[in-house]
């Protein structure tokens, strides 16, 4: 069994060091960094131009090749992500933001995977019920929306709250107040800071894990394991969830692996219109500005994130499955 | 049911004919039965259509065209001659919005229906031809899943900027396929051993012809939903990109960028984020439905109509 594991993640690692190789090369294909210093004014020499380029290792005249090869290998041997285009340290600047991204995409994900499931398990056992009704039609209302339009949209309403209750309860640009004091002061800081972002991230979760969490329910839901587990005296709830939810979750655990993704893209847009300073927020201003260092970077960060996804709903299959473990 | 008229044999002939009567109970038509009686789905299908429409002939009913700028009557709300109200510089939501339904009517319209004819032709052909071929073509796929779609598109759109916004609509269908061709390749699979295949094989069907003959349309309906959510995602892709600045370039207008222009006026002039979000989301919501509808048309065991 552990075996397995091992080798589902060595083949996982592979894939993503060949992904985050093929997006170095792609954003030297599609930047061109050399765009950056030709439109100032005045226009810097083209001396001074490749001075820097070179410094940085992206200078789009060698042949990307030697580029790819050199910047893989310091990855590989000092674990050195290069420079962004104002020397400041990719490596820096991703272990400082990868820190903030995380805690908003961890807490949205789990959020929205609890209450997916819980909502799906809900409508399941109430299927028809006018409850089932508006839990599904709403999922599909949250699912019809983008991401950084429900950001938004909860940013009206939470103005609109503010205004009413008279102070900013509920904050909604950065991460923290600067120059607060007090431990308490901060923690509620932060709270309110991360209340919008992590509901409009776990919304959107929940929408899309409860429409799957549903139909695997009902598939359980008519199984003869169940009726033996009443007979044999068990009570509704107890059936329901020892025997109903957890071979339901089998399924889902595939699924939470591959919707991973929409989530990290949701999680970037949710930074960018809330102004968190993380790495969805980096990656699109890295493209902005032409910084291939740390647009492959920010590319490695991400299918990391899938690497680790994966495994986990590896491990989780695993864990609720027996007939896997043998 | 059919009128009985033993003096005319032809008649009786063709109301009898063997080769139609079994057409009725076709797959095809259980489907079309089963969607008919589904309110949702008319529901979708009318508030599409009516969405065409509109976005069609909607700017007859204004006098300002997307470009007008009305600077006296700036930043103002709904009103009689501007209906959705206006933006910073005097521009006309409702013809802006108009506009920009257009362009992202025509990229979903088109890019969700091609990325799952790539997807169809890519997995049937991987999971028909099997071998080397297959797990080629599977790697390359899960390569392409490791990274979120939306980061591929990103990160290639530089490559955009200087190209007319139709380039959007294949760049979007060439990274939105893998997920569904994985399915269709594992249908194929299933399929690739049953008797009719076999046949056309040992009669010497050539591979394409046998994929199109036999294999795609028994994966048809699966195609379909694909097709329809696949106008979803591609909409949600296009906005997207355009919100953030790497799809659909100024002037030109899509829902993404009109998006994009009203989000930091958002909270004090709703107006201008509201309208056409609100449009956006009905748009959706509306192809969501037929989707959905269609779903448990094909397959009544699954979702809602489970009894």
């Amino acid at each position: 069994m552990i075996v397995y594991l091992i080798r589902r993640f060595i083949n996982y690692a592979i894939l993503s060091m060949i992904a985050t190789v093929m997006a170095y090369v792609l954003a030297c294909l599609a930047l061109d960094p050399k765009a950056r210093y030709l439109g100032r004014n005045p226009r810097p020499s083209d001396e001074a131009i490749n001075h820097i380029l070179n410094r940085l290792g992206t200078n789009p005249d060698d042949p990307i090749l030697s580029r790819t090869m050199h910047w893989f290998t310091q990855i590989i041997f000092h674990g050195n992500f290069g420079q962004e285009y104002n020397y400041t340290s990719v490596s820096h600047d991703m272990f400082v933001r990868s820190g903030v991204s995380l805690q908003l995409l961890l807490l949205g994900s789990f959020l929205g995977a609890f209450f997916g499931v819980a909502l799906g398990v809900w409508g399941a056992v109430r299927q028809y019920k006018a409850s089932d009704q508006i839990v599904t039609y709403s999922s599909y209302l949250v699912l019809a929306t983008p991401v950084f339009v429900l950001g938004v949209l909860l940013m009206i309403v939470a103005t609109n709250f503010n205004n009413a209750v008279g102070h900013q309860v509920i904050q909604f640009t950065g991460q923290y107040t600067p120059g607060l004091n007090g431990t308490w002061n901060i923690l509620q800081d932060r709270v309110s800071h991360l209340f919008l972002p992590t509901l409009a991230l776990s919304m959107f979760g929940a929408a899309e894990y409860s429409r799957y969490q549903r139909n695997a329910m009902l598939d359980v839901l008519s199984a003869d394991y169940i009726r033996t587990a009443r007979s044999k005296g068990r009570t509704r709830g107890a059936a329901m969830v020892r025997h109903g939810v957890r071979v339901a979750l089998i399924p889902m655990s595939t699924y939470f692996a591959y919707s991973f993704g929409t989530l990290i893209a949701g999680s970037t847009f949710l930074e960018k219109v809330f102004s968190w300073h993380g790495m969805g927020e980096f990656a699109l201003d890295s493209i902005i500005k032409n910084d291939i260092n740390a647009t492959a970077a920010s590319i490695f960060y991400v299918s990391v994130l899938v690497l680790i996804s994966s495994t986990l709903a590896e491990v989780l299959y695993a864990a609720l499955d027996p007939r896997v473990r043998i | 049911m059919a009128v009985i008229e033993p003096l005319d044999l032809d008649t009786t002939a063709s109301l009898v004919d063997p080769g139609k009567a079994p057409k009725r109970s076709s797959r095809g038509r259980l489907i079309w039965i089963r969607l008919r009686s589904t309110p949702r789905f008319w529901i979708g299908v009318t508030v599409v259509a009516l969405m065409i429409i509109w976005a069609i002939i909607g700017l007859w009913f204004t006098h300002w065209s997307p470009t007008d700028q009305d600077l006296i009557n700036s930043r103002t709300g709904p009103s009689g001659s501007h209906w959705f109200g206006t933006d910073d510089i005097g521009q006309d939501i409702y013809a802006e919005t108009v506009v920009g339904l257009r362009k992202s009517l025509a990229i979903g319209l088109i890019a969700g229906p091609l990325s799952t004819l790539l997807s169809a032709f890519v997995g049937s052909f991987a999971g028909y031809v099997g071998g080397k071929a297959d797990s080629v073509i599977s790697w390359f796929i899960n390569l392409l899943l490791v990274v979120p779609a939306f980061f591929l598109l990103v990160l290639i759109s530089p490559l955009l900027k200087d190209k007319a916004w139709v380039a959007l609509i294949f760049f979007i269908a060439a990274f939105t396929w893998m997920v569904m061709a994985q399915v269709i390749r594992a249908q194929t699979k299933s399929l690739r051993d049953r008797d009719f295949v076999k046949a056309a094989r040992f009669m010497g069907v050539g591979t394409f012809t046998i994929l199109r003959r036999h294999i795609v349309p028994n994966v048809a309906s699966l195609l379909i939903i694909d097709a329809t959510l696949g106008v979803v995602y591609a909409i949600i892709a296009e906005t997207s990109l355009s919100y953030f600045g790497f799809g659909i370039q100024p002037p030109q207008v899509s829902l993404g960028t009109l998006l994009a222009d009203g989000t930091s006026a958002a909270t004090t002039r709703p107006w201008v984020f509201l309208f056409p979000a609100g449009v956006l989301i009905l748009l959706l919501f509306a192809v969501s439905l037929i989707g959905d509808a269609l779903r448990d048309a094909v397959d009544p065991t699954s979702g809602a109509t489970r009894g």
